[in-house]
């Protein structure tokens, strides 16, 4: 009986917790879900499962200082590729990423994906950024 | 009936305890032969081993067969630019490179399938942004046709470009013995099967016929 009710009581406390978030939590979540089926099929066979990346061949995805700065161009990196050497964590990159064919959609949630993961927290990516960022690639 | 039931179990335990395997298998096509012993003439079996071969590897040797003489090793076929399997399988070889990176009488070699591109210069910056250093880990040079021969004395296929442009390749690792067989083939992308393939190379060190140096 006592099991009971401290059951009825915690589920109740979730339900009002999850009905608590607001819409900008909800959309991370939808972004950061599908971000990460996203990332498994499409990157982390290079970049590898916890975006340690490889050696000194692919670099990490987890230098939070380089993903802030460059957070507007990411968008650009990923429909044309990389091609221009980089500095990651100190360290110098120069192989070439091939550009995926990924909607705008799924680089926003990929992009959320991973700017949250990995030690990153940058927040959401939304489509509408995305698409801004996009219009401005070199 | 219960003192049953409880010896089957131990009987069971025992058994799974002794059943640890000491000795891998022999793989490929095998065939009888009749040797003269003694002046007697004896039915053998002789198993499919890997043919003699000529590459460069990435300091600009050359590599036979001989260069492997007295040794186990493991052999898989990638290329550096490969944007799909070969990452996740250099990720999981480097721990077999670590593993037995004090071992002489061990080597990886990685044969290139892509020789136009994956010169010798490109398979050496491939090898030290690998962080690779010493001999333990070969990438090997060598003209299209014999590596695609190669291949298939492993029990790989390997073939031209797709329409989208990738090669198609089988992402395995291929264990040798120092008689030249194939002891055992494991997924290179699955981190589970090269943990297997690290346990059977210490298996397959053990065995009696390894012992021999050359």
């Amino acid at each position: 009986m006592k099991f009971k009710v401290t059951g009825s009581i915690l589920l109740l406390l979730a339900v009002v917790i999850f009905s608590c978030q607001n819409d900008g939590q909800i959309e991370f979540n939808r972004y950061y879900s599908g971000g990460s089926a996203i990332y498994l099929a499409h990157c982390a066979n290079c970049h590898g499962n916890k975006g340690e990346g490889l050696q000194a061949l692919i670099p990490p995805l987890t230098d939070s200082a380089y993903l802030k700065k460059n957070k507007n161009v990411l968008a650009c990196f990923l429909k044309n590729g990389l091609k221009e050497k980089i500095s990651i964590n100190n360290k110098t990159f120069e192989s070439e990423m091939p550009a995926d064919s990924l909607a705008p959609i799924e680089i926003a949630k990929v992009l959320t994906y991973v700017t949250n993961s990995f030690g990153n927290k940058l927040g959401t990516i939304n489509l509408q950024q995305v698409q801004d960022d996009m219009a401005k690639c070199r | 009936m219960r003192k049953l039931i409880l010896g089957v179990i131990l009987l069971s335990v025992l058994n799974a305890c002794s059943n640890k395997q000491s000795k891998l298998p022999i793989l490929g096509n095998r065939e009888p032969v009749t040797n003269t012993v003694d002046g007697k003439s004896v039915v053998d079996t002789a198993y499919a081993t890997i043919p003699d071969f000529k590459f460069v590897n990435q300091y600009g040797d050359t590599i036979t067969q001989k260069s492997l003489e007295g040794k186990i090793y493991v052999a898989d076929f990638f290329f550096t630019t490969c944007p799909s399997i070969c990452p996740v399988m250099h990720r999981n070889m480097l721990n077999v490179y670590k593993e037995f990176k004090a071992d002489d009488n061990f080597r990886i070699i990685s044969h290139t399938i892509d020789p136009k591109y994956d010169t010798v210069p490109i398979l050496k910056r491939y090898a030290d942004k690998m962080g690779l250093s010493g001999n333990n880990w070969w990438l090997l040079h060598g003209d299209k046709g014999s590596t695609y021969t190669i291949a298939k004395s492993y029990l790989q296929t390997v073939q031209e470009k797709n329409p989208a442009g990738q090669y198609i390749h089988d992402g395995f690792f291929i264990l040798i013995d120092k008689q030249k067989r194939i002891r055992g083939t494991y997924e290179g992308t699955d981190p589970k099967e090269v943990d297997k393939l690290i346990a059977d190379i210490k298996i397959l060190k053990a065995e009696p016929e390894q012992a021999v140096t050359k």
